[in-house]
């Protein structure tokens, strides 16, 4: 498993995209030519309720990391998952899927 | 010189794709526009044309076949009619928002219903916004050469953008003409190898067709308006250095007879050759009659169009389209809001006619001025246009 992202250091390239870039600051066809530059892009944004994981319940399975279609579940130093935030939508599969239930949808306004 | 031989203007439009060295080919065939992709077809199978002849399942695979060639550096063709065009739409507009020059012949005939074969402008009036170059041509000699102009004006770098070529299904597509090939020397000197500004290469990777959102996609669209905007010096001079080499300049907007003209035609296409004869007839009878060619259909050649109507009275607009419900054809909408406000605008009276092919002749042309030339004094509606020879 690749804990790679994590290091990436968010919102560095950031004003790039954020910024407000006029029409002649655009190239030839709206072309993207810095690969990759989605990672950069703040999905947590979307988000109306996050998982919360109950550690005395969980198995260290990874069965939401593979379910989670975002990507957004990482393995933690303990042997545990977490979502990052900075990606993740919210959308639930996690729990849904979570053998143990030990994942609860928590509004973001609690 | 290059022969000038009688050939159907079909097998020529496809040699000159050949003698462009195309290098991706990728369509579905569909009449008027059959004979162009089957003698291409032919060439490839027959080891003559060193390309890519790729047969797909439809138009809108088609269409989606020349934008990937087209984004990894090849030289692509494309080519279809009515229904075709419009099974592909939705790519034709892709297409153009990331600039790829691709070229291709529209062989121009009816959108259904009911269904017809034969010829007139609805269908590319349904794509009049997809913001790609488009030119209309008038007989065989002008399919050839616009064949090497596309490719040329798409492929230059400062323009990078798909290019239409409007030719008359049956009116131009089935005739035999006599029609000059140019050398194959001619082509290499007026049409360079293809540099793309962009590529899809695994050495340099980029993604097109990104998403856009609110926060860019305005800036995105004015950008790509004024690439469309900003082709037309180069199309002029493409057109230059075509008169350089083969002794004929085409312009965006080309008259006949309108020195001293009241009153004059305009139209797009195949009519332009008949029209060019009954205003012979009837200068000879005294008219002063004139016409005016719009060969730029897009980007729309504002200036030129101004020009050519300075001081007529009356521009009689013929349109072979309908807009269903609209204040007038296609064309002499835009050409009564082009004029409106101009200090001693024309009056405009607006014919529609030729649809599905239905035969316009020289007599036409002339009781379409006379009556016409009956209300030169009356104010015409901005609205007002006549569906002529339909059966009351």
């Amino acid at each position: 498993m690749k804990e790679g992202r994590n290091d990436f250091k968010r919102g560095e390239k950031l004003g790039k995209i954020s910024a407000e870039p006029t029409w002649k600051d655009l190239g030839t066809g709206f072309i993207v030519d810095d690969p990759g530059n989605s990672k950069e892009y703040k999905t947590g944004d979307w988000r109306s309720s996050r998982p919360v994981v109950d550690k005395s319940k969980c198995i260290s399975c990874g069965v939401c990391y593979i379910f989670c279609p975002d990507m957004a579940i990482v393995k933690t130093e303990d042997g545990f998952f977490e979502a990052d935030l900075y990606y993740c939508k919210g959308c639930g599969i996690c729990a849904h899927e979570c053998f143990t239930q030990c994942i609860t949808m928590v509004a973001e306004e609690e | 010189m290059g022969k000038r031989i009688g050939i159907e203007v079909s097998i020529a439009a496809a040699d000159a794709i050949a003698m462009a060295n195309v290098d991706v080919v990728a369509a579905y065939p569909i009449t008027p526009q059959t004979h162009i992709v089957e003698h291409l077809a032919e060439l490839v199978a027959e080891g003559e044309l060193d390309a890519e002849f790729v047969p797909v399942e439809s138009e809108h695979s088609a269409m989606s076949v020349a934008c990937g060639s087209s984004a990894a550096g090849a030289r692509t063709f494309t080519c279809t009619s009515s229904q075709g065009l419009a099974l592909m739409n939705e790519i034709v507009f892709i297409a153009a928002s990331m600039k790829l020059p691709i070229v291709m012949i529209l062989a121009n005939r009816s959108l259904s219903g009911p269904i017809s074969i034969w010829n007139d402008h609805s269908d590319v009036m349904s794509v009049r916004d997809c913001g790609w170059i488009q030119v209309f041509v008038e007989n065989g000699q002008e399919v050839f050469d616009h064949v090497m102009f596309a490719f040329k004006v798409a492929e230059n770098k400062k323009v990078s953008l798909p290019v239409i070529i409007n030719m008359d299904g049956f009116a131009l597509t089935h005739m035999i003409e006599p029609i000059e090939y140019w050398e194959q020397e001619e082509v290499n000197q007026y049409l360079p190898d293809f540099e793309p500004v962009s590529r899809l290469h695994p050495d340099k990777p980029i993604s097109m067709g990104a998403f856009g959102m609110p926060n860019n996609f305005t800036e995105v669209k004015k950008a790509q308006d004024q690439a469309l905007r900003d082709s037309k010096p180069e199309i002029i001079k493409a057109w230059k250095e075509l008169a350089e080499l083969k002794g004929k300049e085409y312009k965006p907007v080309e008259t006949y007879q309108t020195e001293d003209a009241e009153i004059v035609f305009m139209a797009m296409g195949s009519f332009n050759e008949t029209l060019s004869l009954a205003i012979d007839e009837m200068r000879e009878a005294g008219q002063k009659v004139g016409l005016v060619k719009i060969r730029l259909w897009r980007p729309f050649p504002l200036d030129e169009i101004e020009e050519a109507v300075k001081g007529v009275k009356q521009v009689i607009v013929i349109d072979r389209a309908i807009s269903f419900g609209g204040p007038g054809g296609p064309v002499a909408s835009e050409i009564r809001s082009a004029l409106y406000g101009q200090e001693n605008a024309p009056g405009i009276t607006n014919y529609i006619c030729g649809l599905a092919g239905r035969d316009v002749t020289i007599k036409d042309f002339i009781k379409i001025y006379e009556e016409s030339k009956a209300k030169l004094h009356d104010r015409v509606r901005q609205d007002e246009y006549i569906i002529y020879g339909v059966r009351e």
